[in-house]
């Protein structure tokens, strides 16, 4: 048999940092005889190889392309910052795994967007494989570039650099896409005539046929389709039966290990729950669950396929699942007689979970995790994060009885109507659980005498399709001063060394704001970052602040105007156009509730006509 | 009862380290649902030993790992759940019970580049594949354009003769000389023809080295030696490194009798 084929020399390989993350050849990665397909699919997370190989959603599309006879999907991830100055320096254009061929002969490159300060990294991947990065600069042999994920949402910053958008799941259109393209191919119709008619097709968004118009102010003023028969609205696509669809059973198995190195079992899709500040929570809806025979057995099959030492349930929330109880019982016995390990993260912390917990861990007791994510009653309120204190008391009194003595509590700053009561409620919260250890345990079983809270902050970022798509973020300054009164407030608390305190970096944190709010004018301004240097921005050692800052203001824009101003309720948003099946009037009476401080009940009390019932599936066509 | 597997390595799985290479095992015995021994504590592992980490770019045709079974048989992993259907994969999880079966299921399960040559058991009072390696022989050749000018085949009987070669060993404490010498168990070179090696004339040596944990020789080291005798060095990245086999000695303390690891079990 010939070898595979390498892109890098043996001179690079031997050079780089785990050259393990360009050769491909991994067990259950697909070849196929590229003479025999008629469609060559690059599916690229931007970001490097241990964090892409961890996402379920890739490993799904790759899943479901290759499963198509005429269709063969490969690999690409972000080089790492030393390969790709041998890249650019040696001229080695970016090439896909399984092939090793250039993705620049490809027909289509898929970017998967999962989080706002990947985008330098979309223009890095471009820029490596030699395809222009404007859209309109592309010309017939390029491959055709589509972007999906959770940041289409609000595709605009980036409306530029794509040809299509494909908004919502990806396993319900791409049949048609392809179809459509060879079609086009067949007839040598052309780029622009292809994304003509893919533009007609459900859920897909072609930038280049809208237009938006700015009022004096920087608002939008209009955004509208520029050719007869482009839709004015796209809808997002959804799967309406989660069980009867593609699910990677033979998942790609790395050689080295990455950041999600088990079996992931995706049990749901949505949330019931509501948070404001929660964009996966709406865009997400309605809660679809898999039926769990279906979900044993594929448990079974992936033990067999992967050989992986842990299995790990996903969804929003897991708890929420209704046969969480008969699967994981099922887990416990199939796992323990093959030394797996189960893995169950988002659950609530009650009885239940920790009877599971106690099952499923040895002696050696992780950390508990509790997400708050406010310190006071009235903060969490606002917010709709239906945990109270007293659940919280409860759970870690249950947890210490248990065994557990180390606890993490993750908490936002810089919530909307956040006072410096709610921050001190945060130091007091974790005093009251460390108090709670004290009183609940008697020092004869207090193992090393200690029990460890660890309050970490992050910095709130609000998202379109959120209540919260009105509210203003704060400052760089604002959120120092939080994080400040913060680690006073803690030191001042009783119990205040077994409580440690964590907090991110703010300067990110208002970039993703705006970037995540942006408008198609940002595209230069991520194509400036990106040409003075910048990629890799979600690795903090790799992030340059003044280089944003600098790039906003050659292009005339600012922070303040993205992130930090309250929007009025009638302004026109750069992802207007999208339906996301959640409505703005509905997102409007949230954001009024949470103002007013109230609460609303979860899908599963009761409906807040949200508007995904349109949709015709999942949880709002279940008996209450 | 103990396994010894003997596997090659080639093609781009030549850059996969020794602890990937390890992990990879662990999941294709999981795979090829052998009844694989598991240690006791907090965390079990797999009872594994492997002979001698092989470097980064090397490819072999002699690589050894050792693993605890159970039983000959496979864990099937559809046992308990007879309410399901079976499908034809699921079948092929029924018992069996030779070595020649625990490597068609390994090569079963494996990538392409990692392949199962030999499974043997040991007997029970051989010791594991790590504390055995004695020796190990290399086949090495010089990357186009990173030949030296030395003639190494005229320069190595004089290479030989020499009582003493003296190098410097980098470890974590610093710098140490050792004399290899002693460690130069066979060291023979020859000429490839036009059609061996497109590239025209080359070289190729054939080394049987010290493996021992105390003394193991690269063979980049008895290289750079001799070259260094003709004031030469090596270029960088210059050697093609197939580590051929890893051998054991079963001799005396005065005769060493080097035996390739997998002589030590037999087949059932």
């Amino acid at each position: 048999m010939r070898e595979r084929k390498l892109a890098l020399s043996d001179d690079i390989l031997m050079r780089i940092e785990k050259p393990e993350r360009y050769i491909g050849g991994e067990y259950n990665s697909v070849m196929k005889d590229p003479s025999k397909v008629a469609v060559r699919f690059a599916m690229c997370f931007p970001d490097v190889y241990e964090i892409g190989m961890s996402h379920l959603g890739i490993q799904i599309l790759y899943d479901m392309f290759n499963s198509m006879e005429d269709v063969w999907c490969e690999r690409v991830y972000s080089p790492w910052v030393d390969l790709d100055a041998i890249m650019r320096k040696e001229h080695i254009p970016l090439f896909a795994l399984e092939s090793q061929d250039p993705v620049r002969d490809f027909d289509f490159l898929g970017i998967t967007l999962q989080y706002e300060m990947c985008y330098t990294n979309v223009l890095q991947v471009l820029d490596l494989a030699r395809i222009p990065i404007n859209a309109a600069d592309r010309g017939e042999n390029c491959p055709v570039v589509i972007g999906g994920g959770p940041c289409s949402y609000n595709p605009e910053p980036l409306a530029d650099f794509f040809d299509i958008f494909y908004i919502g799941e990806g396993e319900t259109r791409y049949r048609e896409l392809l179809t459509l393209y060879e079609e086009c191919k067949t007839h040598c119709l052309g780029r622009v005539e292809f994304l003509r008619r893919a533009a007609k097709l459900p859920g897909m968004y072609v930038p280049r046929f809208y237009e938006a118009a700015y009022k004096e102010d920087g608002t939008i003023e209009r955004f509208f389709p520029v050719e007869e028969g482009i839709p004015e609205t796209i809808c997002k696509e959804i799967v309406m039966d989660v069980t009867d669809t593609y699910y990677p059973t033979k998942p790609v198995i790395p050689f080295i290990k990455v950041t999600q190195d088990r079996i992931v079992l995706e049990i749901q899709r949505g949330c019931i729950r509501g948070c404001r500040f929660c964009q996966a929570g709406q865009l997400y809806r309605p809660v679809r669950e898999r039926d769990v025979e279906t979900l044993k057995k594929y448990a079974l099959e992936m033990l067999e396929n992967t050989g992986y030492e842990e299995i790990s349930l996903s969804s929003l929330s897991s708890s929420d699942y209704s046969k969480l109880p008969e699967l994981v019982d099922f887990l416990i016995e199939e796992c323990g007689k093959r030394h797996v390990n189960i893995s169950l993260p988002s659950l609530r912390i009650d009885a239940f979970s920790l009877d599971v917990m106690n099952k499923v861990q040895d002696v050696k007791k992780s950390s508990l995790t509790f997400a708050p994510e406010a310190g006071s009653q009235r903060l969490r309120n606002v917010i709709n994060k239906g945990l109270t204190e007293e659940a919280i008391l409860k759970g870690a009194a249950l947890a210490f009885e248990g065994g557990w003595t180390r606890v993490k509590l993750y908490f936002m700053l810089g919530l909307p109507t956040e006072t410096e009561e709610d921050i001190r409620g945060i130091a007091e919260l974790s005093n009251k659980i460390a108090a709670t250890y004290f009183d609940t345990v008697p020092k004869e079983r207090r193992a090393g005498g200690r029990v460890q809270i660890v309050a970490s902050t992050s910095f709130f970022v609000p998202k379109p399709f959120t209540p919260f798509q009105w509210a203003p973020q704060c400052t760089k300054e604002d959120f120092l001063d939080k994080a400040y009164l913060t680690r006073t407030a803690i030191s001042e608390q009783l119990n205040q060394k077994s409580i440690k305190y964590n907090w991110h970096e703010a300067d990110a944190s208002v970039m993703e704001g705006v970037l995540a709010r942006g408008d198609r004018r940002l595209c230069e301004v991520i194509r400036r970052v990106y040409e003075k240097g910048g990629f890799y921005d979600a690795w903090g050692e790799y992030y340059d602040n003044d280089r944003w800052l600098t790039a906003l203001e050659e292009c005339g824009l600012s922070a303040a105007f993205y992130a930090h101003r309250e929007r009025p309720l009638d302004e026109i948003f750069p992802w207007d156009f999208i339906d996301c099946g959640v409505t703005k009037d509905f997102l409007k009476r949230e954001w009024e509730k949470a103002k007013r401080e109230e609460v609303s009940e979860n899908c599963k009390q009761k409906c807040q006509s949200c508007g995904a019932a349109k949709f015709g599936c999942g949880i709002c066509f279940e008996p209450r | 009862m103990r396994l010894r597997i003997k596997f090659k390595k080639y093609g781009p799985v030549r850059y996969i380290g020794h602890l990937d290479v390890m992990r990879f095992f662990q999941k294709a015995i999981r795979r090829a649902q052998i009844n694989v021994a598991y240690s006791n504590g907090f965390s079990p592992h797999q009872i594994m030993a492997f002979a001698a980490p092989l470097g980064v770019g090397l490819t072999s045709n002699g690589e050894y790992m050792d693993i605890e079974v159970l039983s000959m048989e496979s864990i099937s992993s559809m046992e308990s759940i007879s309410s399901m259907e079976r499908t034809s994969s699921m079948e092929r999880t029924s018992s069996i019970v030779s070595c020649a079966d625990v490597l068609a299921r390994l090569n079963a399960v494996s990538v392409h580049g990692i392949e199962v040559v030999s499974v043997k058991v040991l007997p029970d009072n051989a010791g594991n594949a790590m504390a055995s390696v004695a020796a190990a022989e290399y086949t090495v050749r010089f990357r186009q354009g990173r030949e030296p000018v030395t003639d190494i085949q005229a320069a190595l009987p004089a290479f030989l003769a020499r009582e003493q070669i003296l190098i410097t060993k980098e470890t974590k404490k610093g710098s140490r000389e050792a004399d290899i010498r002693p460690g130069i168990f066979q060291l023979t070179a020859e000429k490839l023809s036009m059609e061996e090696f497109s590239a025209g004339d080359s070289i190729s040596l054939r080394m049987l080295l010290d493996a021992s944990s105390g003394g193991n020789i690269k063979p980049v080291q008895v290289i750079q030696a001799l070259l260094a005798d003709h004031g030469e060095s090596l270029k960088e990245n210059a050697l093609i490194i197939t580590r051929e086999d890893v051998y054991t000695d079963v001799g005396t303390l005065d005769k060493r009798a080097l035996v390739p690891l997998d002589d030590i079990g037999f087949v059932c």
